[in-house]
This record gives structure tokens, sequence and C-alpha cells, in this order.
């Protein structure tokens, strides 16, 4: 019974002579192959041109900092609670005297750790996150030789310091820059 | 006396021409290897090797490199002579082909009138073909050394092929050979370019057609590339080699490619000869600027050739067994013998 009308049946006619002697068939599908000298090639040359992603593309987190340049993050967990993959963990420490220039509120993440490997950059940490703390940049996390690699530590989350370290900061922040 | 006599410039001369083919032979196949990936990829919408060097032009540098600094492994079990007498072989008769081929008119240099072919044997044809079946034993010398099952079934496999699509050669190549009526090589350009000038291919089509698929099929190139089918029945008779071995293997392919089209060239699309149907004498040029026009335009036709090949291969799939022999013996040698009747007929008629 024919589910759809785009089925053709399979033609198992014997050869006629001139297919049997395959050439005007070889000649056709030379045709064909020879065309694709002519088209464009789709190849990106990787290392010199990089592929544009689009605006909302979902990469590899980044810690942001406020305009003062202290942290954002709190630890309160509800990225790692929000996190389908279970990817995340921190470990909170109270914010000592003397330390108001580094983070913004009285608890800041210690240790804040994202395993690569389970990510599967939905963005839930970024709808969760009530301080604006964490966000999905545009790269990707690249190749590495080990699986210890992939556990992304603090000090390779944490975006720039904005006081210390401007153009990098805004490069970090990318596109979503005009988000906030 | 005679060391006295003979003619040292002719030697030297031989000597300087011999190099140059060879070296020659050798780069191109060489490039033909850049060349097959390039157009490989083109005809696959991809870009190929461009890493190396401006537009991967030093690729073939770079893969004959890893060629040669590759662990070479003998087999324990091969017999060690033979194993290395195999791919030499290859290499050799590869090689050897090319002395018979005019690759050009004359030259007047040194007021000496320098012929660029290397030997101009009366029996030049015959020659090749007779250095090209001796390919075979490099097959299967190859495949029978490597004491392994595959290989030998491999190389009986890519002999046996070849022997097949020999006997369809010779018979469309009989033709051409009863039209010039001579199996000197320089005789048959000749008659090419002087006289009516018509190039062999236009009065014998099907002749070339049944020479072009056979010589496809002696070069083990696809789609009867199925002594290696490097895809789907192991890597065929050189399985067991590697390092320079294997290379040399894969280079005599290449070399054995260069030389088929530079003989299909010669035969039949009017070897050096620049145009067909005009006299290119009357052109007013310098005859030496003229023989070198002329070997630039038997390097452009087999380059063209060698580029069939090669998108011939990026085209069709491999041909089954069965397939490859119902097409030698029951269609391309019938068609070669009924195009080798009716040329016969037809000179009988001409002539009376």
């Amino acid at each position: 019974m024919a589910l759809t009308n785009r089925s053709i049946q399979v033609d198992r006619k014997p050869m006629t002579w001139l297919e049997s002697i395959y050439l005007w068939n070889i000649v056709k599908g030379m045709a064909i192959t020879f065309s694709h000298l002519f088209k464009r090639r789709p190849t990106i040359s990787y290392p010199e041109q990089t592929r544009s992603f689009s605006k909302v593309f979902r990469g590899l987190h980044v810690l942001n900092r406020d305009e003062e340049g202290r942290e954002r993050c709190t630890a309160c967990g509800l990225c790692a609670v929000a996190c389908p993959a279970e990817a995340i963990t921190m470990e909170a420490a109270e914010r000592l005297p003397g330390e108001e220039g580094l983070y913004r509120e009285e608890k800041y993440a210690a240790r804040y750790e994202i395993n690569m490997l389970r990510c599967i950059f939905c963005g839930l940490c970024e709808e969760a996150c009530p301080k604006d703390a964490i966000y999905l940049s545009q790269t990707f996390a690249p190749a590495n030789y080990g699986r210890s690699g992939f556990i992304y530590k603090k000090n390779d989350l944490l975006i720039p310091n904005p006081l210390t370290e401007p153009e990098a900061y805004q490069k970090a922040l990318g596109e979503k820059a005009s988000k906030n | 006396m005679y060391l006295l006599t003979m003619d040292w410039w002719l030697v030297l001369e031989k000597a300087i021409l011999v190099a140059f083919i060879v070296t020659i032979s050798l780069v191109i196949a060489m490039y033909t290897t850049y060349a097959e990936r390039k157009v490989a990829a083109w005809l696959q919408d991809r870009r190929g090797p461009n890493r190396a060097g401006p537009f991967g032009l030093f690729q073939p540098l770079a893969d004959g490199g890893k060629l040669f600094f590759k662990e070479e492994i003998i087999p324990v079990s091969s017999s060690r002579f033979l194993f290395i007498l195999g791919p030499s072989l290859a290499m050799i008769t590869a090689l050897l082909t090319s002395a018979v081929i005019p690759w050009g008119g004359h030259l007047h240099l040194f007021n000496r009138d320098v012929s660029m072919q290397i030997a101009d044997v009366n029996i030049g044809i015959l020659y090749i073909f007779g250095v090209v079946s001796l390919g075979v034993y490099g097959i299967m010398i190859g495949g029978w050394a490597s004491n392994n099952k595959f290989s030998l079934l491999a190389a009986i496999r890519g002999a046996s092929q070849m022997i097949s699509y020999e006997l369809a050669m010779g018979l469309a190549l009989i033709a051409v050979l009863m039209l010039t009526g001579s199996l000197q090589m320089s005789r048959i350009v000749g008659s090419q370019v002087e006289g009516s000038n018509y190039w062999n291919v236009i009065l014998q089509p099907v002749g070339f057609i049944v020479f072009f698929v056979c010589a496809l099929a002696e070069c083990n190139r696809t789609p009867f590339d199925l002594a290696e089918a490097e895809n789907e029945l192991n890597f065929g008779y050189h399985q067991e080699y590697s390092s320079m071995k294997l290379g040399f293997y894969l280079f005599a392919e290449y070399i054995n490619m260069f030389i088929s089209s530079a003989v299909m060239s010669t035969l039949y699309f009017g070897g050096y000869d620049i145009l067909p149907f005009v006299d290119e004498t009357k052109w007013g040029l310098d005859p030496n600027l003229l023989s070198i026009l002329g070997f630039a335009a038997l390097m452009a036709k087999t380059f063209f050739f060698l580029f069939v090949f090669i998108w011939i291969r990026w085209t069709i799939p491999r041909f089954r067994y069965d397939q490859l022999m119902n097409l030698g013996w029951k269609r391309l040698i019938p068609l070669a013998l009924v195009n080798m009747l009716i040329t016969a007929a037809l000179i009988l008629w001409l002539k009376k």
C-alpha cells in the first residue's frame, strides 16, 4: 500500500543493450560531477575564518562582574538546582571585611565549577540566576586532552575585570552587552 | 677503435633526454597525486589539501616524506627477495614505457638534429605492450611474496584483469596499425601530423573508446580498481607493504596513468601535433619553437587525459568482478573485433 505519492517503484527490468555497455549512463554521471566543479564550496577554513553564531547562541559560561568589577555571584545555588545535567557545583564563603571591592554581596562563591562534559548548554542556569551572575557566551569549549581539563574552575569562567582590563571585558561580554 | 668512432654526442644527448623524461614522469606522477586529491575535493564540493605551502602545493612532498619515514616492515614469513623485487619491478616497468614515446619533433641544437624520442625502435608499440605486460609481474610477485592469502587473491584478481583487458586493447590497436601501416611510434605520429592531418580518433572513435576503457583497466583505476579495492576487499596486493615500498606501488600506478595518457594522445590524438586539420609548418615559426610548442601540446593532451582518469575515478563506483569480466570478454573484445574487421574491409575497399 502506498503511504505517500513520493515512493517510486524500483525498476528491475533487465538492462537494455545500450545500458549494458554502461557508456551512456557513465557520461550522464560524469556530467553531473563535472557541474560540481563550478559549485560554491560551503567550507569555512576554520582557524582563519570562524563561523558566525546567532545572537541567541548558547556557548561557554561566563561568570559576570558588576560595573565596579565585583563578582555578582552570591553562591545561592539556584543555577545548580536548575541544571538538568547536574554540571554545576559550588562552595559558598562569607565576605570578610576589606573584601568589599571583590564581591558584591556578603556571601560569595569560593569555588565554582562547571563540568563542560556534562553541560548540555540549555541556558537554564542563566534563567535561574537572580543576580545576572552567569550567562552563556558565544564561544564553545575547546578540545582538551583529558577529562579534568573540561571541568572549568572559577578562574576559567570569570569575566575580566572591567576596571583593570576594559577591552578584554568588552570582548568577553560580546553581543550580550546590550542584553542587561 | 670502435669506441673512438662511436658518436659520443649521441650518447650524451640520449642520456640527457632520459634524465629529463624520467624526471618529468616522476614529477608529474607526484603532482598527479595532488591533482587527484584536489579534483576529488572539487567534485565533492570540498577544498582539498590547502595547508602545505601555497594552495597546498607541497602536499606531495609531505606525503612522500611521510612514506619515507614510516617503518619498513618485511613480514617474517614473506619471501624476502621477491618482496622487495615486487615494487621495484612495478616501478621499473612503469618508467620503461616512456622510452619509445615521441615527446616532440626535432630540435636543432649545436648543429645537431636532436630527436625528442629516446629510442625510435621499429616495433615501438609492441615494446610498450611487452613492458606493460611485465607490470603484471610486479603485482603477482608482490602478492605472492607477501605470503598472505588476501594479497595473493588480490594479485590474481589484478593479474587476470590486466591480461583480459590487454586482449581488447591489442585488438583496438590493430585498427590503428592498419591505418598507419607501421608499428613505429614516430611513424604513427607522423602519419597524423603530415598529409591529410587527421587525428586517428576521427577515423577510429570506437577503437579509441575501447582503448581508453582498457587503459583504465590496465592502470587498475576505478571503475576497474578491484585489484586494490581499498575500502571493501582490504588493500589488495599491497596489503603487507609499508613505507616506501608501498609508496613505489602507488607511485607506479600514477606513472602508469601518465604514460598511458601519453600513449593515448600519441596513438589517437596526434601526439605532438598542435591542431588537427592544420599544417603547422605553414605558420612560419622557428622549427625549434614549433617543436617545443608540440611538446607542450602533447603535455596538454596528456594532462587532459589525466584529468579524465581522475574525473572518472570520482564519478563511477567500482565494478563487481563478474561485471568486469563480462564487460571485458563479452562486450569489449567483440566490439574491438568488429571495429577491426570493418576498418580492414574499408581499407581494402578504398585502396582497391
